[in-house]
């Protein structure tokens, strides 16, 4: 019985470390609202966020959509259906590849600099101190994160779709010799306005994951350099688990 | 009339009971020094002066005010009477000296830029600095890094100031340096002090009180001739730094 008491404490710490996430959360919404608002901050967290991102999720986009129009050209010739890569690309990529390969991306490259910024601040006693000036941590330090977090995502996953329609494009017309007249009418045709805002809202909902779970382990870091690797780790791990099961369920919910 | 009394606390970190009901008083203009080993809780003891932890059970009171018991705004209320002084300085290491020093007055004060910046140069010269104004934290020396924490404390003219083993890792010379600094601010801003050490040197210098913190308690309180002349073996053996006596090295 021993492992059933070993499985037991483990769900136990994970459910007691997701009650402590959400209180996160709340502490964060609660205050992103009223004065001060650190728009400096905001701004700058958008920059390092969002602009500092752009060449590692352009890359991914295109080498996606371009990958994406190759291998279903290889499959479609098969039963004759060549004119339906751009459908294909464009579905794919609004709904689904667009948002989970930018929260994966970012998760991996801003959420790790978040956790590990703030973990060692942390360890530090940067952020103690912080509040002994009479200024709130959270206020300060991870509302513009989290805001941040939140609308870059919006805007490196449109920028990410865009992308990667472009390099299907290139693949299949230009390269693979699609009419381009077939393959832009069937992109449109077969991808409505709702899909692309499906996965736009997949990118608010993965931004808000990145920037919560960045922070969150950032903020719960202990010891020294060890503990900041931990963190940084984490964060990493746990954001891009969230942004796997989560798309699942949104995909569910925004069928 | 007592400035900060701290009234039977208790705080335990899982199953590890670190403060097991510590009282004390510091009186108001009063220099008081905690003494203890490493693992005493003075660290623990100092935060709950300032709200950054909270007893499980006892009360502190800061200027009439229950710690406890406040909001988070009243809790910034109270903190604006405070200067602390970090062990590592705690500098925030994306800002430049100037705008660590000024943090607290461009959050809340009306001051504009360029006022902030020269009571900022004002700041630093009390604790010995010029020229610094423009360099990041990771230009500075330790001694630098703690004379502009010190400068960053009383930038808002704190009634409190607490210190955290302020003259750990620096040299000897630094750190008189620091101990001259602190007698020096306070007999200029006429402050009520707090520091934790284990350096007796320091405590001697500093205090007009001495208390000592063993495994959770207060053991005594003195004046630094009263800790002298102690006649408490585990008191005795601290002050004097033997391996040999009750506390054993664990």
């Amino acid at each position: 019985m021993k492992w059933l008491e070993a499985l037991g404490g483990k769900v136990y710490l994970w459910m007691a470390d997701m009650g402590r996430v959400l209180m996160f959360l709340f502490q964060t919404v609660r205050w992103a609202t009223g004065r001060p608002f650190y728009i400096k901050n905001l701004l700058k967290q958008m920059e390092q966020i969002g602009v500092n991102s752009v060449p590692v999720v352009l890359t991914t986009a295109l080498s996606t959509g371009m990958v994406l129009a190759l291998q279903s050209y290889t499959g479609f010739k098969r039963f004759g259906a060549e004119s339906l890569i751009g459908a294909v690309v464009s579905l794919s990529m609004t709904r689904e590849l667009g948002p989970v390969l930018t929260g994966l991306m970012v998760a991996g490259r801003a959420g790790a600099s978040m956790a590990a910024e703030l973990g060692t601040m942390k360890v530090t006693e940067q952020i103690d101190a912080l509040a002994t000036l009479a200024t709130n941590p959270i206020k300060y330090l991870v509302v513009p994160r989290f805001l941040a977090s939140i609308i870059m995502m919006f805007f490196l996953t449109a920028l990410g779709v865009f992308i990667g329609i472009v390099g299907g494009y290139f693949v299949g017309v230009k390269v693979l010799g699609t009419n381009p007249v077939v393959y832009i009418n069937q992109s449109i045709d077969n991808t409505k306005v709702s899909d692309i805002w499906y996965g736009l809202i997949k990118a608010l909902v993965f931004g808000a994951v990145v920037g919560l779970i960045g922070c969150y382990k950032g903020f719960n870091t202990e010891g020294g350099a060890e503990g900041v690797g931990k963190a940084t780790t984490g964060a990493v791990v746990v954001s891009c688990m969230l942004i796997l099961i989560l798309d699942y369920f949104l995909s569910a919910l925004l069928w | 009339m007592s400035m900060i009394e701290i009234i039977s606390v208790h705080k335990n970190f899982g199953s590890q009971h670190v403060l097991r009901g510590v009282n004390l008083s510091v009186e108001q203009g009063e220099s008081m020094t905690v003494i203890g080993g490493s693992g005493s809780g003075k660290s623990v003891l100092i935060k709950h002066i300032i709200g950054l932890l909270f007893p499980d059970r006892g009360r502190v009171v800061v200027d009439g005010q229950v710690v406890n018991k406040l909001d988070e705004q009243g809790l910034n209320e109270l903190r604006k009477k405070f200067g602390m002084l970090f062990q590592g300085a705690a500098l925030f290491d994306s800002l430049t000296v100037w705008e660590n020093v000024g943090f607290a007055l461009k959050q809340h004060s009306r001051h504009s830029a360029k006022e902030i910046r020269e009571i900022t140069t004002e700041k630093l010269s009390l604790v010995g600095l010029k020229g610094v104004e423009d360099k990041m934290p990771s230009e500075l020396s330790g001694g630098m890094k703690k004379r502009v924490g010190l400068a960053r404390a009383i930038a808002m003219g704190p009634a409190i100031i607490l210190y955290d083993e302020p003259t750990t890792g620096l040299d000897p010379i630094m750190a008189d340096a620091i101990n001259d600094l602190i007698i020096d601010l306070r007999k200029k801003l006429g402050v009520t002090s707090v520091t934790i050490t284990h350096d007796m040197h320091s405590a001697y210098k500093i205090s007009d009180r001495i208390a000592m913190l063993y495994k959770g308690e207060i053991l005594e309180v003195g004046t630094p001739d009263e800790i002298r002349k102690t006649n408490n073996p585990i008191v005795h053996q601290f002050i004097t730094g033997s391996a040999v006596g009750p506390i054993t090295a664990e």
